[in-house]
């Protein structure tokens, strides 16, 4: 028997195929989408309401997310406790969740138990009520938690990159704990018949949904949801952002500094956006990234750095981000701006490209894990207005992207020297 | 239900494969029986920053990431007070490379100065970044010294000064190497689209070479029963005063564990637990309270906590915490009340079935508990709690002399400035 060779990798394949399950589309009467994921052998289902936000007034930063987040305190039928109760008892999960650009309601539940969980999400959709004794608690736990939250670097951090980024929008103006006491029941539900009708919700259904399932959810959707009073206005203002791109939050006993540096960016809906992907990939979108390697295999300054892209309705972002040692900030920021530097200067070695698409096509067959991450790459499609063609480009850019071409990308996109810079702590 | 099959090396190493031919991924996940619990007192930290040296090179790989990113897998791994937990996710058609890799790092690490020095500094930032530069960060640095007094659970995983792991010396990293990686230390998990014959096969080519090593025979101080009400008040510039109140309670294996559990999803599991109802909704003193428990290996801790709004004080937010335990121990729970949490237990275990990962990382923690096959068992003991089971050991776990009080009081802080310039 020959020795076994351990210095030699085994032989590997690359991903070729990856294919994804696509929905069946249903739109009722009312106005209401329905896309149902039917796989798995699990007896469970996810199912998700998601409705568009409304404008956003910054005299009131906090409304929208105050109406999603109370959905699940009352209705005039059920009380907070009564619905807590209902959705517990059969083993459920409830989750209401606000993005920047959506507002969802989630249930996740056995399919057995599905009949008596329905009826309480169609209630707090279509009759919820707000009742002032839960805004009272509502505006009171909330105002803690951001205190907490507000001393917290990161957090700090993101808030003033996305200030600058956005200006006074939904994506750039967070709350201020007074802004809580700002916030009035009768708005509250003004917003609320306002924007949860059925004509600005999106149904999606993932896990074992069969046609039973499907009829059940139509049926219990179906029709008029209440009094129509004005059709949701979903547009949103324009975008200002600060001129100022230099924002240095001082922080005296701060043994870490949060660094965020970046610029607003195109979104998934531009033809440049999966190289750019790649780009971020090299850069900083990976363990192995050039960031990781640089500033915390080699450096030691951080337990983390990475780069991202964010992609909303109206615009997207760049950004790296780190907690970095207070005494070494300054250094791990000279770090960052040559390894943006680079990319723009040198090509990037073949063997390393070829590392990144491997890595990005496992990591898309690996993020396909059951038929509920299935419907959330549905969800990326589908909000950003893209067919499915859209992950075909994805694999061919992955594929084919050259150095030179992502050189250029570098050169039209990256200019540090008019990024964003935040820092919270120590410079 | 997860169907697996079974079989161990000449070396010791116990393999376990789970076949699901839903997904084109592979998991391989490799338990080693090793934790915080094992460090010596005066070099705590020890196994997270090892957990952090296993990337940092092995014998015949200087570089381990790499050649798994290049066949489109990502990994990871973490310690805890009871295990070190490493795994692996890729396409199944590569799955080879992640044996080689594994059984290249079991074999023997390359001991790197260099490594060691880096990730050193890696771990002293994470130790910043999470336990001392975020607001009530270091809770678990003061209160586990408070709950074990022989037991070395009382050192967090992260160990308990920045100091031991600046004082790490690469004889010390050799010499845990040689203790606890070796194949009887470890269980291994593969999941996916794999056959059990070819995992064997490969197993064997791979893994079959590393010598046994010698077994570690764990003989753990353990921690004597408290008698004794234990109490500490720190003033920190935290923005809200915090209460924790913490109780010894068995261990992971004790028979008492599942109505244990239970019982803190009656004070704190969802909106319509108790905690939440009566404290932060009915009596409005709470902005957020939780009840929890640490699952650990040798006996564990059950935690109260909660942040009192401002007009409460530390004295009636603790009462009014021991009132909700009081119940617990002179009513019995009503029958709706547990079969709603045995629901919820139910789905949680059906919904933890659709990860594969998950599904590979449970199934080597059962094994390491005497049998993987525990995992298909586990909601049956759930079901089978009685009301009487969790009054009895309610009124075993919450007395005075079993607990350990640490209370935050928030100290002004200054608000951060912001300063804007060119």
């Amino acid at each position: 028997m020959t020795e076994l060779d351990r210095k030699t990798p085994p032989q590997f394949n690359g991903v070729e195929n990856i294919t994804l399950i696509r929905p069946e589309a249903t739109k009722l009467a009312n106005g209401a989408n329905i896309f149902t994921f039917n796989s798995g052998d699990l007896d469970l289902v996810r199912i998700e309401w998601i409705f568009h936000n409304l404008r956003f007034d910054p005299a009131k930063p906090l409304l929208n997310v105050a109406v999603n987040t109370m959905l699940t305190e009352g209705t005039s039928k059920l009380t907070a406790a009564q619905i807590a109760d209902k959705i517990d008892f059969y083993g459920a999960f409830l989750q209401v969740d606000f993005s920047y650009d959506h507002s969802q309601v989630t249930l996740y539940t056995l399919t057995k138990h599905l009949n008596l969980t329905l009826p309480v999400i169609k209630d707090i959709l279509t009759d919820s009520i707000f009742p002032q004794k839960e805004l009272e608690t509502f505006v009171r736990n909330q105002q803690q938690k951001l205190q907490v939250s507000l001393q917290k670097n990161d957090f700090v951090a993101r808030r003033a990159f996305n200030k600058a980024l956005y200006g006074e929008t939904i994506y750039g103006l967070a709350a201020q704990p007074e802004d809580f006491q700002s916030l009035k029941r009768e708005d509250l539900l003004e917003k609320y018949k306002e924007m949860y009708q059925p004509d600005n919700c999106n149904i999606i259904i993932a896990g074992k949904a069969d046609p039973q399932i499907l009829e059940a959810v139509t049926k219990t959707f179906e029709g008029a949801w209440g009094e129509v009073t004005v059709p949701a206005d979903t547009t949103q203002p324009d975008l200002n952002p600060s001129v100022e791109r230099f924002i240095y939050v001082e922080n005296a006993d701060a043994i870490q500094s949060a660094i965020r540096i970046g610029t607003p960016f195109v979104n998934r809906t531009h033809p440049d956006f999966h190289a750019l992907q790649v780009l971020n990939t090299v850069l900083g979108g990976y363990f192995g990234s050039r960031l990781m390697t640089n500033i915390r295999e080699d450096k030691g300054y951080t337990y983390g750095i990475g780069s991202g892209m964010s992609s909303f309705k109206q615009t997207g972002s760049f950004f790296i981000a780190s907690e970095v040692g207070a005494d070494v900030c300054k250094a791990a920021v000279a770090e960052i701006e040559k390894e943006v530097n680079l990319l723009k200067t040198n090509l990037i070695p073949d063997e390393e490209l070829s590392l990144v698409r491997n890595f990005m096509l496992g990591s898309l067959l690996g993020s396909l894990e059951n038929v509920l991450s299935h419907a959330d790459k549905f969800k990326n499609l589908y909000f950003a207005g893209l067919d499915y063609d859209y992950y075909e480009r994805y694999t061919q850019t992955v594929k084919n992207i050259t150095p030179e071409d992502l050189k250029a990308l570098a050169n039209k996109y990256f200019d540090f020297e008019n990024f964003y810079k935040v820092i919270v702590g120590k410079y | 239900m997860v169907k697996f099959n079974r079989f161990i090396l000449d070396n010791g190493l116990r393999v376990i494969v789970h076949e699901d031919s839903t997904t084109p991924m592979a998991v391989l996940n490799i338990l080693y029986d090793v934790g915080a619990r094992d460090e010596n007192p005066g070099q705590t930290g020890f196994a997270h920053l090892f957990e952090h040296l296993m990337f940092g090179g092995s014998v015949n790989i200087p570089n381990y990431d790499g050649p798994l990113q290049r066949v489109g897998g990502e990994n990871n791994a973490f310690t805890s007070n009871d295990i070190t937990n490493y795994y692996i996710t890729l396409p199944s058609a590569n799955l080879e490379t992640a044996f080689w890799l594994e059984s290249d790092r079991m074999l023997n690490l390359a001991f790197s100065e260099k490594s060691l020095e880096v990730q050193r500094n890696v771990v002293i930032e994470e130790f910043k970044q999470r336990y001392l530069n975020q607001p009530y960060g270091d809770v678990w640095l003061k209160l586990r010294p408070m709950v074990y007094k022989s037991h070395p659970y009382q050192w967090a995983t992260i160990g308990k000064t920045i100091k031991h792991i600046e004082d790490a010396k690469i004889e010390d990293v050799k010499a845990f190497f040689k203790k606890h990686y070796n194949p009887q230390n470890a269980i291994m998990v593969v999941g996916g689209d794999v056959k059990t014959e070819e995992i064997k096969a490969m197993a064997e080519k791979w893994f079959g070479p590393i010598p046994a090593g010698e077994k570690y025979n764990r003989n753990l101080p353990q921690e004597q029963p408290q008698n004794e009400e234990r109490r500490e008040t720190f003033t920190a510039k935290v923005p809200l005063n915090d209460v924790y109140i913490a109780f010894q309670m068995g261990g992971r294996l004790d028979d008492s564990y599942y109505a244990v559990e239970l019982m803190s999803d009656i004070l704190s599991r969802g909106n319509s637990s108790r905690l939440h109802r009566s404290l932060i909704k009915d009596k409005q003193l709470f902005s957020e309270v939780h009840a929890y428990i640490t699952g650990s290996l040798d006996k564990g801790m059950f935690v109260l906590e909660g942040k009192p709004l401002e007009h409460v004080s530390i004295e009636q937010a603790e009462q009014a915490l021991w009132d909700e335990v009081e119940k617990l121990k002179n009513e019995e729970v009503p029958a709706d009340e547990l079969t709603k949490v045995k629901n919820k237990t139910e789905s949680t275990m059906v919904f933890s079935e659709m990860s594969l990962l998950d599904k590979a990382m449970n199934l080597a923690f059962y094994e390491l508990m005497g049998d993987a096959d525990g995992f298909n068992h586990e909601t049956a003991k759930f079901l089978a709690v009685t009301a009487g089971e969790i009054k009895a050991h309610a009124n075993t776990i919450f007395t005075k002399e079993n607990s350990s009080t640490l209370v935050y009081l928030a100290q002004a802080v200054n608000e951060p400035v912001q300063l804007i310039s060119e």
